[in-house]
């Protein structure tokens, strides 16, 4: 019961939302979120929980939602987020702000009916749901570029929902039995089809998946999407949206097609790999800061999505471990750049520089949280890197070492380019300003919430690690 | 006392949190006393460790000291925790020893900085992260101090970080470290791969029990020098550390000469167990050594810049480092670390005097006769030149001496060559005095009317570190001299050298005697050379040499720049035109075929009912096939 209120909870505060006047909503998704946050505490630390009510009998769904230490740990997630970017905002300008927050709290609950649906239809449903508010939030809230940049994202995005509800509809066809769509009976169906069908069957989710991690080379739509959609929507993106992605491959898929993924991993790794060394390459040419931050996001989804298909369960563990911190750190990169826009006024950053003169807290923030990024031992970021690593070098691919010495250029490409971020944005002479004012109090709280947790994890992981331990299928003595 | 050896590296962790954290509202001088204050406890807990394990009964083997479970997945169990051993104690008396001092100078050195207090907090960081990867029980906190050192020498590289060049600098170290941190990192994961374990102990002990194929000892031995490569600045990652000479000079002396740019040899010497295994990779170790140990030193003559110098210098000295890993001298190397990191801070620390005296100035073609101003610089900084010339009775001459005897004996011909590196040395270390010290100030006026001797905060670890660079060579006197050889017996349980041919006294004796006369006369050349310099512009091999042979250049042109093409390559082409063209050419399909079916919707409803029947008649036949 306590898990629909993950979902309830963010619902309610957002249809109330579009009732209200802008700072009342305001004021309502901080407390909505804050409430969540609490019940996702709970469910975190209660481990193992369940829920069912039928629904629509006659095509065999039932709203069922179930908890276990990856659901738990990325709802646990989603709701550290939100109130994060709700209080690191709180001083923005938003125009229609009702509808704004309203939006992001639909989103919020899509999220955790995606994190915690154990039925194919109800997981469906809300993977949807959580798009949906995104859609509205990127083409009304945008850059100037706003209206094709949300095209593109709903053509890419819709195009993979269409194929995974083709395949999730095939697989029910196949099942026996009362719960056609609940995962047991999907993944009972999936492993009873013939090699062949799996592995075409493969495609189709895998490529739903793939769009929304993004990876190489179905991911064009990130850097353009992330530049222009306002900063709180690309957090939401891009901490929580893509370990969608993630989290459907080894809940959805990996288990329900397992003789598909097998035949596929090789190519699938690979493909993840080149994305890994790609999008690095590309990260360091890049001149707005936002577009260096969404390639190196994709990057680093490179590197979970090749571990997902090696069949590691070290590496299993590590993509946990690394979902949750790469979403808290990649938040904290969001925030600063978007006090750099709110200061210098641009998001190119040639025309930055200083910011260790002229904002130094602020600076302080961007080196531990670019620190993070490049996953430097003793913060969070290398606990999951290593494990990562550790996952790809030990799978079943007679490529493995490979594959992990390719990506290990990763590491070395990323200090370059977030190097230079960093040399850009804080060395150097201060650079023209429009506010001339370092951290506020409101963004403060947000930063030390996303420090705290880097250090904190890095130095002690063993909560985050005990989590997601059973999940990943690990024997933890 | 060895049960409180968190202690050691926690004093300088609270120095980096205290400055850390009030780093705008601390006075200066209480930043530079409580980092001091850090190193010194840290110094005083390791001096306690260092002598209960120099009275432990022989064969005694300290199991570690674990703080709390780090990484544990499955079967990987990473404990944070540490080892106690003659090899980490010894280190840690050098990090703290050297590091205190080298943190008293910093207190008058930085005083007019007004980033002191921050200054202190990344010192301390520094030194935390250094005793952690002495301290390690395992590859994995190694790995958490070889990347903290990394990170200290960045923000201390770019300590100024207005300046361009000096940022850039810093990232070039970082950058070129990143790629042995590579190296290490696939050679951590060969070591979980077939060992199971990350722990030195269960490491070493399973090596000799442990079935693997041959050759993963090589793969193993070689990924974990690349890391040292990089570290340890050796051919081809080694021209990050001249340009490190950007931050401020007492760094220079700290991290990029006595201790972090030494943990590669740490590294190699710890897993001494491994190497012996693969003698095909200490071959290899011993030629990079020497080819480093040469090339730097060619440089080192030719270069005006008081600390490029040294810089080249380090290089050099790290190369010979390597050399004696090489020849599987192990103990050799450690002892080559210790009395390097005491002559050449003392040389860092005299420069950065002088550097003071002449308000900020580095290029030695504008010095000269400085020693009429300055008499303790003069004498510590001498000194530290007959030490690493290798002047007999100085603690140079003792390593070294004992390096060109080990490789005597595993070739003559390494050893000529390595004698010619060493007599480099000797040349390039007295022009640095000659020209520096001697003859007439070359300087302005106003330079020379301000040159004086610096504070007592400066001198006193001056002669502190001079009186090291003399007493420190007599752990290890020659087999000549005596048959007892402290430090080696105090190594002996951790590091076992192979390899080593046992010399006849005469034999060691005539290379004592070779050595030592050819130094003689390269510093009676030094002399001739500097007193008749006209600083003419370089021709010929000589501007080759002042340019560093190019190889930054050539590095500029053969990765830097690809890079960069391939890069925006990418992005213009692959990117660009390539998946975004065909996304969007789907788009615009999709638009295209929109706009045409639009003309369908013309409001006549007869073609509307047309084409209803038309799809009824579709649906009938497709479940008529369908039911068949």
């Amino acid at each position: 019961m306590i898990l629909t209120l993950l979902i309830l909870i963010p619902l309610l505060a957002g249809v109330l939302s579009f009732a209200m006047s802008g700072g009342a909503a305001k004021g309502l998704s901080l407390a909505g979120s804050l409430a969540t946050l609490v019940v996702a505490i709970m469910v975190s630390m209660n481990g193992v929980d369940s829920f069912s009510v039928p629904w629509i009998p006659r095509i065999g769904t039932s709203f069922s939602l179930a908890a276990d230490g990856m659901s738990g740990m990325l709802c646990l997630l989603t709701a550290i987020v939100l109130p994060v970017v709700i209080v690191a905002n709180w001083n923005k300008e938003v125009e229609n702000a009702h509808s704004f927050y309203a939006l992001m709290m639909l989103s919020q609950a899509g999220l955790m009916g995606v994190f915690l649906a154990s039925d194919a239809f109800v997981f469906y449903i809300f993977w949807e749901l959580a798009l949906i508010p995104v859609y509205f939030l990127c083409s009304k809230w945008g850059g100037e570029k706003r209206v094709p940049v949300t095209f593109k994202f709903f053509i890419y995005t819709f195009l993979g929902s269409l194929m995974l509800l083709a395949a999730l509809i095939i697989l029910s066809l196949q099942t026996t039995g009362a719960d056609a769509y609940s995962l047991a009976s999907i993944k009972a169906a999936g492993a009873s089809l013939d090699p062949t069908t799996q592995q075409w069957l493969f495609w189709l989710i895998f490529i739903a998946f793939a769009i929304k991690m993004p990876i190489f080379p179905f991911h064009t739509w990130q850097p353009d999407t992330y530049e222009q959609s306002p900063t709180p929507v690309t957090i939401i993106l891009s901490a929580l949206m893509v370990k969608m992605g993630l989290f459907a491959v080894l809940r959805w898929l990996l288990p329900v097609l397992p003789q598909g993924v097998a035949y596929w991993s090789d190519v699938v790794v690979t493909l993840s790999v080149i994305g890994i060394v790609y999008a690095s390459l590309l990260a360091i040419v890049q001149t707005d800061i936002k577009r260096l931050v969404a390639y190196s996001s994709i990057a680093h989804m490179g590197l979970m999505s090749a571990v997902a298909f090696s069949g590691s369960a070290v590496g299993t563990h590590g993509i946990m471990v690394q979902m949750f911190n790469h979403g808290i750190n990649i938040t904290g990169m969001w925030l600063i750049v978007s006090m750099i826009e709110n200061r210098w006024g641009t998001r190119d950053m040639t025309k930055m520089g200083g910011m260790a003169t002229s904002a130094p807290k602020m600076a302080i923030a961007l080196v531990i949280i670019s620190l993070a990024n490049i996953a430097l031992p003793l913060t969070n970021g290398f606990i999951g890197e290593f494990m990562l690593f550790n996952g790809l070098f030990s799978g079943t691919s007679p490529y493995a070492m490979t594959f992990m010495i390719v990506a290990g250029l990763g590491i070395i490409l990323g200090a370059v380019y977030t190097l230079n971020m960093v040399q850009k944005a804080a060395y150097g002479e201060v650079a023209p300003m429009v506010h001339q004012k370092d951290i506020s109090a409101n963004e403060y709280v947000g930063l030390a919430v996303i420090i705290a947790l880097i250090l904190v994890l890095g130095v002690y992981p063993k909560p985050l690690l005990d989590m997601t331990a059973a999940v990943a299928g690990v024997v933890t003595p | 006392m060895t049960n409180l050896v968190y202690l050691v590296p926690l004093f300088p962790l609270i120095g980096f949190l205290i400055n850390g954290i009030f780093w705008k509202k601390m006075p200066k001088s209480a930043g530079g006393i409580i980092g001091s204050l850090a190193v010194l406890a840290s110094f005083c807990v390791s001096l306690g460790i260092f002598f209960e394990v120099k009275s432990l009964p022989e064969g005694t083997v300290l199991p570690p000291v674990e703080l709390f479970s780090f990484i544990q997945s499955g079967s990987l169990n990473i404990p944070f925790s540490f080892q106690v051993d003659a090899l980490s104690s010894l280190f840690l008396l050098i990090i703290t020893g050297v590091g205190f001092l080298i943190h008293v100078y910093s207190t008058s050195y930085m005083h007019e900085d007004e980033g002191m207090v921050k200054y202190f907090a990344y010192l301390n960081l520094f030194v935390f992260s250094m005793l952690l990867l002495v301290l390690g029980s395992n590859y994995l906190i190694m790995f958490i101090g070889w990347e903290g050192v990394g990170l200290c020498s960045y923000l201390l590289i770019g300590f100024w970080f207005k300046n361009r060049d000096y940022t850039n600098a810093a990232k070039k170290a970082f950058v070129m470290n990143r790629i042995g941190d590579l190296g290490f990192l696939v050679g951590m994961l060969l070591v979980l791969l077939n060992f199971g374990t990350l722990s030195y102990q269960e490491f070493f002990n399973a090596l000799p029990t442990t079935q693997v194929a041959g050759s993963t000892y090589n793969w193993i031995a070689l990924c974990f020098f690349i890391g040292a490569m990089g570290k340890s600045a050796q051919i081809p990652l080694y021209t990050w550390l001249p340009d490190a000479m950007a931050g401020p000079t007492p760094v220079s002396a700290l991290i990029h000469a006595a201790t972090m740019v030494t943990a590669g040899i740490y590294m190699i010497a710890r897993s001494n167990a491994l190497y012996n295994l693969a003698p095909a990779i200490l071959d290899f170790i011993a030629i990079i050594g020497l080819a480093t140990a040469l090339l730097a030193a060619t440089i080192a003559i030719k270069q005006y810049d008081i600390k490029k110098v040294l810089a080249y210098s380090t290089v050099s000295q790290l190369g010979f480092m390597f050399l004696a890993i090489g020849v599987g001298a192990y103990t050799t190397a450690v002892f080559h670390v210790m009395t390097h990191a005491f002559f050449k801070a003392l040389l860092f620390l005299g420069s950065g005097s002088v550097i003071h005296a002449m308000g900020g100035e580095q290029d030695i073609r504008k010095m000269g006769g400085l020693g009429k101003h300055m008499a303790i610089t003069q004498g510590t900084f001498l000194i530290g030149c007959l030490a690493i010339a290798g002047i007999p009775g100085f603690a140079g001459f003792f390593s070294k001496d004992e390096i060109l005897a080990a490789v005597y004996g595993h070739s003559p011909v390494l050893f000529a060559l390595a004698l010619a590196g060493a007599l480099m040395t000797a040349f390039y270390m007295f022009r640095l005095y000659f020209l520096t010290f001697r003859g007439k100030f070359r300087g302005t006026h106003e330079q020379e009317h301000h040159l004086h001797e610096s504070p007592a905060a400066i001198t006193i670890p001056l002669v502190v570190l001079a009186l090291l660079s003399i007493a420190g060579g007599y752990v290890g006197l020659p087999a000549v001299i005596s048959e007892h050889h402290t430090l080696a017996t105090y190594l002996s349980p951790v590091v076992s050298n192979i390899g080593a041919h046992h010399l006849s006294h005469e034999t060691e004796w005539m290379l004592m005697g070779i050595s030592v006369s050819l130094v003689l006369v390269m510093i009676a050349v030094a002399y001739n050379v500097t007193k008749k310099a006209s600083f003419a512009p370089n021709t010929g091999i000589a501007k080759v040499l002042e340019n560093k042979w190019y190889i930054d250049e050539l590095y500029d042109a053969v990765i830097v720049r690809p890079m960069a093409a391939l890069s925006r390559f990418s992005d213009k082409f692959v990117e660009r035109a390539g998946i975004d063209g065909l996304v969007n050419g789907v788009g615009k399909t999709v638009r295209w075929g929109g706009d045409r079916l639009r003309l369908m919707q013309s409001g006549q409803v007869g073609f509307y009912i047309f084409v209803m029947v038309l799809g009824m008649v579709a649906l009938f036949a497709f479940s008529f096939i369908l039911t068949n």
